[in-house]
C-alpha cells in the first residue's frame, strides 16, 4: 500500500527538482523547488512524520522560497539563460561526474542486500504510544542538544553578518 | 468502531457541509462589512437589492460571473490564471481541523464536530495560511504591471514578519495545553479561557493574525490610494472575486482560530456548542470589521518597525514568561 503514495511522491520529488535547473524562468525554477519541498513534506507524512512535515512545509515552503521569490522578482532575472546551457564546460563535467558517483554510491548498497535494515528503538508503536511531536522535542532537548545548540550558533552568526554586510 | 462505507459518508458529508456554510458565509460577510461601515459613518449601506439589500451578495456574485476575462498581454498566462486559485484553496482547507462543537447523536452515529482532529492540528493551520501568500506574490508579479509587483513584494515582506510573532504567540497555549491538536486545546479551555492566562499572547495574536490577513490597519498591500489596488489590480470577474473570496475566508479562519485558541472554542453554558461557537467568531468578524471602519492604515515603515521592534520581543518575552510558570507549575 506504501508503494502507491510513495512512488507519486518520489516521481514528483524528482521531477519538480529536474526542473528546478533546467527551466529557464526563475520564477518557475523557485516554484519547483516548492513542489520538492510538497513532495518532501509528503514522504515524511508516509513515515509517520507528521511534525517534521509541517516544519517543512512552515519553514521552507511558507517562509524561506517566499523571500527566495521576492528576491528573484525585485531582481527580475528573466533573460538569464540556465547554468547548464551557459558555456562552462568544467563545471558541467565536474557537475556530472559528482553526481554518477553519488548515485553509484546510491544504488551499489540497495543492489547488494536487501533494504531491511537492522531495527531502531523508534518503532511507529513507540511514535504511537508517545507522539510524534513529543519525541522530537525530548530527543532535541536531550541526546541532539549540543547539536540543536551549534546550529543555532550558526544561524546567530549568519545573521550578524549579513547585518555587518548590510551596514557598510 | 462505525463501519468503513459509514465514516466515509460522513467524512464527505461534513465537508460538503462545512465548505457550503463556509462559501454561504463569505458571500454574506461582504453584506454585513458594508452595513456595519455604513452604519458606523451614519449611512444605510446597501437597501436597494432584497430587503435591507440582503440580497446584494447573490446579485454581485452573478454580475462578477458573468464578467468579461482579460488577462493583459504582457502577463505570465500559467501563473496569471493559477494565482487566484492558490490564495483561495489555503484559504478553504484550513478550516478543516477547527473543532466547531461537541459530538453528536445522528442517525445511531457518533459524529464528532471537526472534519480531522489531526495531532498536529495547529500547525497545520499555521502551514497552510503560510502558503496564502503565494497566490498574493505570483498574482502580483505574474499581472507585469509594477503597482500589482510592489502590492505583492509588500505582502511577501509583512507576511513573513508577522508570521513569526504569530506563531510565537500561540506557544504560549501550547505550552498550557501540552498538545497541539485543536481539539485537545479545546478541552484544555474546560475551566479557565485561554485568553485570562495569555493576555499578552492574545493581543499579540489578534495584531499578527489582522496582518497575516492584510486587513485594515494592515492593507498595505492593496492601499487603494498609492498603489491604485495593489496585487489584484489587472485581476477582473471571476479571478477577482476569487481574491476577495480568499479574503473572507482567510477572515472566517483567523477569527475560527482565535475563538479556539483563546475563548474556549465552542465551550460555553446553555446554548448548543455550534451556537456558541458562532457567537464567538461573529464577534471577531464584527471587531474587523469595526477596526477597517476606525483605524487609518499603517505606513510600511512603521508597519516593519512595530512588527519586528515591538510584537517579536514582546511575544518572546510572553513565551519565557509562560515557560517559568509552566516550569514551576
Amino acid at each position: 500500500m506504501e508503494w502507491l503514495v510513495f512512488i507519486p511522491l518520489a516521481a514528483m520529488a524528482l521531477v519538480t527538482a529536474v526542473m528546478v535547473i533546467v527551466l529557464r524562468n526563475p520564477v518557475y525554477c523557485a516554484l519547483s523547488l516548492v513542489g520538492t519541498f510538497f513532495a518532501l513534506a509528503g514522504i515524511y507524512l508516509l513515515l509517520q512524520a507528521q511534525f517534521i512535515a509541517v516544519v517543512q512545509v512552515i519553514v521552507y515552503a511558507g517562509a524561506i522560497m517566499v523571500l527566495f521569490l521576492f528576491v528573484v522578482m525585485l531582481l527580475d532575472l528573466d533573460h538569464e539563460p540556465p547554468a547548464w546551457l551557459q558555456r562552462n564546460r568544467p563545471g558541467l563535467l565536474l557537475g556530472i561526474g559528482v553526481t554518477v558517483l553519488l548515485l553509484l554510491e546510491l544504488t551499489i548498497p540497495i543492489g547488494s542486500r536487501t533494504s531491511q535494515g537492522p531495527q531502531g528503538p523508534y518503532t511507529s508503536e513507540l511514535v504511537d504510544a508517545v507522539g510524534n511531536t513529543q519525541l522530537i522535542g525530548r530527543l532535541l532537548f536531550t541526546d541532539f542538544l549540543i547539536p540543536f545548540e551549534i546550529t543555532s550558533i550558526i544561524l546567530l552568526i549568519a545573521i550578524i553578518g549579513a547585518m555587518v554586510l548590510a551596514r557598510r | 468502531m462505525m463501519p468503513e462505507g459509514a465514516f466515509f459518508v460522513i467524512m464527505v458529508a461534513k465537508i460538503i457541509v462545512v465548505f457550503g456554510l463556509m462559501l454561504l458565509s463569505v458571500s454574506y460577510l461582504t453584506w454585513l462589512e458594508r452595513k456595519v461601515i455604513g452604519d458606523i459613518q451614519v449611512r444605510l449601506g446597501p437597501m436597494r437589492v432584497g430587503p435591507h439589500g440582503l440580497l446584494q451578495p447573490i446579485a454581485d456574485g452573478i454580475k462578477l460571473l458573468f464578467k468579461e476575462e482579460i488577462v493583459p498581454q504582457a502577463a505570465d498566462r500559467m501563473l496569471y490564471l493559477l494565482a487566484p486559485a492558490v490564495a483561495l484553496i489555503p484559504a478553504f482547507i484550513s478550516f478543516a481541523v477547527i473543532p466547531f462543537g461537541d459530538q453528536v447523536q445522528l442517525f445511531g452515529q457518533t459524529i464528532d464536530l471537526v472534519i480531522a482532529d489531526v495531532n498536529i492540528g495547529l500547525l497545520y493551520v499555521f502551514g497552510v495560511a503560510s502558503l496564502g501568500v503565494y497566490g498574493i506574490v505570483l498574482g502580483g508579479w505574474a499581472s507585469n504591471n509594477k503597482y500589482a509587483l510592489l502590492g505583492g513584494l509588500r505582502s511577501s515582506a509583512q507576511m513573513i514578519s508577522y508570521e513569526l510573532s504569530l506563531g510565537l504567540s500561540v506557544v504560549g497555549v501550547v505550552m498550557l495545553s501540552q498538545s497541539l491538536s485543536l481539539v485537545q486545546i479545546v478541552d484544555a479551555q474546560v475551566e479557565t479561557w485561554f485568553i485570562i492566562l495569555q493576555p499578552i499572547g492574545f493581543l499579540i495574536f489578534l495584531i499578527c493574525a489582522i496582518a497575516e490577513i492584510n486587513r485594515a490597519p494592515f492593507d498595505l498591500p492593496e492601499a487603494e490610494t498609492e498603489l491604485v489596488a495593489g496585487f489584484h489590480v489587472e485581476y477582473s470577474s471571476m479571478k477577482f472575486a476569487m481574491y476577495f473570496m480568499a479574503e473572507y475566508a482567510n477572515m472566517i479562519t483567523v477569527s475560527a482560530m482565535a475563538t479556539t485558541l483563546f475563548l474556549g472554542g465552542w465551550k460555553g453554558p446553555w446554548l448548543p456548542p455550534v451556537v456558541w461557537f458562532l457567537i464567538k467568531l461573529y464577534l471577531f468578524i464584527f471587531l474587523f470589521i469595526w477596526l477597517r471602519a476606525t483605524l487609518p492604515r499603517f505606513r510600511y515603515d512603521q508597519l516593519m518597525r512595530f512588527g519586528w521592534k515591538v510584537l517579536l520581543p514582546l511575544a518572546l518575552a510572553n513565551v519565557m514568561v509562560t515557560a517559568v510558570f509552566v516550569a514551576l507549575r
